[in-house]
């Protein structure tokens, strides 16, 4: 595989191997020194034209334990501003040597198209739009299964916003290729208009859905995207779909919460419920780490 | 001699030989002698008695009819040349069959004044095909007071129209169709509610939403149909439906014509053969509006064809630069080429005769340019013609086509018929599939 633009494109076998992977990185994180020569002499870029602290901080620390080269690029303090296209970076940075490039925009599709720009490098999803994000579902299964002991017959909840969600699209992928059984909890307004073909069942029950459920994945109200217009307000919302304390005491013991961050603590989620030990938020960073360690290991490593 | 409108360069004699007539008559085995401008002989040995010295044009095993007529294209002249110059657009119209082009109106600036209707009309007297120019029909097409259409109807515009956007304002829009009524002119409306459509970068449904980009629902199209139909029922105007796209419009206009309203409708040739899967790629090429419907969509224009409902095929020839092309799929400008590949793409999907038909005939009287375009192929009619070869197979490639634009959904795609040869005004434009001028 030389880019990692959908989850879609691993399968089944291709997210085992990931998460094994990472599973060995992991370990390098609890060292003294936290690095490892494996990507000695090889180049990573970070291409964010859309802001993210949390998923460029966590690639270019994957990067970096893994002894890579890291140029970080911010189209904020680039030649974007200046006119430049998103074609003519990308053709300059490949020229400058990089092999891989990480790239996040706020347009779905962008590193399917940048992935047709290159001649060598590896593409990588950091989030694109509302498409895809994978390396985050792949650390969700990652942490899930670290919590948990496995995906396969899982009741995996994923509420919220889905249809303005690049999260929700990749953990359906990787949760359903897992073998977990995903439901969608949302108002119809926040689905995407067809879900035919997606391998899930849909509620708008979420106190109905809550007891059998294995795993809570919420998902942020993308107000920045116009859900504002998708819901009555923010108070209904959380009112029907947040994640309060009462909610969260009728979940079966052994069950995890997982937010992909950044959480606004009151809306999808009651602050008392974001500081329960079941809550993973803390945990899926650290995991983030180890599971980008992976995924530029295995398009990269294997032909240095 | 009858005057000839839009002639620029009557040759000699020419004989279009050895092919079979096709028009709105029928079939049958024809020569046709043309001077002058006009035919005037037409008949299976009438070659034998052309003017000695006669350019004898080929057309053996080839299809001899009426010029194609194009009711709906994007020359960008003045204000985007970089993409399209009449010149340029109306050398591919001539390449793909044309003998006539209607020049949409969204110029910068747009052709909501005489003078830049003329400025499109002494550019188009000197390019390869006849170039009428449809007006806007709001002025600077920004939907809040009715252009100076009387104005334009005065120096030959028969249609009006905001394409690119929808006449937003119901109000606005009914007094448009009682003012054209006066007129004798043709109103055409893009349909789309603009508040519906918000933001979308392709149809709304199954590839939208496992692709992640925002959707075009069909009810953005179907709402303003539905609104438009009842005001032309309200006011008795003529209305031109533009590149309808979704089945719900097909059974909207196809209850309006049932009821006896005034309204005639076109497709493209690119929803009656892609659907929104195309858009797989996030490739900007397929994006256009209206969006690549479903199958189910596609299946129900054809339909609509093939009964009647729908009454011609336009290309919405819409250039646009590669670099406008190689943006994010949501930033991308909308639209495709279509001049050159209109009539294989419409062969293909609904049979050549029907697919005449919709190319020729029939826009010609919806644009006011019958019988000079698309009449039968008679004595002492104008000699607007063109000469396909049904069997001849190619492969589209975007570097070899006349437009300055290469923004083809067809890129690569092999296609069944080809223009041989295309006469305008009785000079041949294009000659053994290569343009003369």
């Amino acid at each position: 595989m030389r880019h990692l633009l959908s989850v879609s494109d691993l399968g089944r076998e291709g997210i085992e191997e990931v998460l094994a992977v990472a599973e060995a990185f992991a370990e390098v994180g609890t060292r003294p020194i936290r690095k490892v020569p494996t990507l000695r002499g090889r180049a990573v870029a970070t291409l964010f034209f859309e802001d993210s602290t949390r998923t460029r901080l966590s690639f270019e620390t994957a990067a970096k334990r893994l002894s890579a080269d890291v140029l970080s690029f911010a189209a904020a303090s680039s030649s974007i501003k200046k006119g430049e296209s998103i074609r003519d970076t990308v053709e300059t940075l490949e020229a400058m040597g990089m092999d891989a490039l990480v790239v996040r925009h706020a347009s779905a599709g962008v590193p399917a198209q940048v992935s047709r720009w290159v001649t060598r490098c590896s593409v990588v999803n950091g989030g694109d739009g509302w498409h895809e994000h994978p390396t985050q579902a792949l650390l969700d299964c990652f942490t899930v299964t670290q919590a948990l002991g496995g995906i396969e017959g899982r009741r995996v909840l994923v509420v919220g916003d889905v249809r303005h969600s690049r999260v929700a699209r990749s953990q359906v992928l990787a949760y359903s290729a897992l073998g977990a059984s995903v439901t969608l909890v949302a108002p119809r307004s926040l689905l995407p208009p067809s879900l035919e073909g997606w391998p899930v069942e849909v509620t708008h029950d979420l106190d109905g859905a809550l007891a059998g459920a294995d795993v809570v994945s919420l998902l942020r109200l993308q107000a920045e995207r116009g859900s504002g217009a998708f819901v009555p307000s923010l108070r209904e919302y959380s009112a029907r779909f947040g994640l309060s304390a009462a909610r969260a005491a009728r979940l079966s013991p052994k069950a995890v919460i997982t937010h992909p961050g950044p959480m606004i603590r009151g809306v999808e989620i009651a602050s008392d419920v974001a500081d329960l030990p079941q809550a993973l938020v803390t945990r899926q960073v650290t995991n983030g780490v180890a599971v980008r360690m992976a995924v530029l290991f295995l398009l990269l490593g294997g032909h240095a | 001699m009858t005057d000839v409108p839009g002639v620029t360069g009557v040759t000699g004699a020419v004989v279009v030989a050895g092919g079979e007539v096709l028009d709105a008559r029928g079939r049958r085995r024809a020569d046709v002698v043309i001077d002058g401008g006009l035919v005037r002989a037409v008949g299976p040995e009438a070659g034998r008695d052309a003017p000695s010295g006669a350019l004898v044009l080929d057309a053996s095993g080839c299809v001899v009819a009426p010029g194609l007529v194009d009711l709906h294209a994007h020359l960008r002249q003045p204000g985007h040349e970089e993409a399209e110059t009449i010149e340029s657009g109306a050398r591919a119209a001539a390449l793909g069959g044309y003998t006539a082009v209607v020049a949409m109106p969204n110029t910068d600036p747009p052709v909501d004044s005489a003078a830049v209707a003329r400025e499109v009309l002494a550019l188009g007297a000197a390019a390869a095909v006849e170039v009428a120019v449809a007006g806007a029909i709001t002025v600077g097409r920004a939907g809040e007071r009715l252009a100076p259409m009387g104005e334009l109807a005065a120096i030959g515009v028969r249609l009006f129209t905001d394409d690119g956007a929808g006449v937003q304002d119901g109000a606005l829009m009914r007094r448009a169709l009682d003012y054209a009524r006066d007129l004798g002119v043709t109103l055409a409306q893009h349909c789309e509610d603009a508040r519906l459509a918000a933001g979308g970068a392709m149809h709304e449904g199954v590839w939208s939403s496992l692709l992640g980009l925002p959707g075009i629902p069909a009810a953005a199209e179907e709402a303003m149909v539905a609104r438009d139909v009842a005001l032309v029922r309200a006011t008795g105007g003529r209305l031109h439906l533009l590149h309808l796209s979704t089945a719900g419009s097909v059974g909207l206009v196809r209850a309006a014509k049932a009821e006896g309203l005034a309204l005639s409708a076109e497709v493209t040739p690119h929803h009656l053969v892609l659907t929104d899967a195309e858009c797989a790629g996030y490739d900007p090429t397929f994006k256009v509006n209206p969006p690549l419907r479903s199958a189910a969509d596609v299946a129900a224009l054809r339909a609509g064809i093939e009964d009647g409902t729908l009454d011609a095929i336009a290309t919405d020839h819409a250039p646009h630069p590669p670099e406008a092309k190689d943006l994010p799929f949501d930033e991308a400008p909308p639209g495709m080429i279509g001049l050159e590949t209109a009539l294989p793409v419409a062969m293909g999907a609904v049979g050549l005769e029907r697919a005449l038909a919709c190319l020729s005939w029939r826009p010609a009287a919806i644009a006011g340019l019958a019988p000079r375009h698309g009449g039968p192929v008679a004595e002492g009619a104008a000699a607007n013609l063109c000469v396909i070869d049904p069997a001849a197979v190619w492969t589209v490639d975007p570097q070899r086509l006349a437009s300055r634009s290469r923004n083809t959904p067809f890129e690569g795609r092999t296609l069944t018929g080809q223009v041989r040869h295309t006469i305008v005004a009785g000079e041949p434009v294009v000659v053994d599939g290569r343009a003369a001028r």
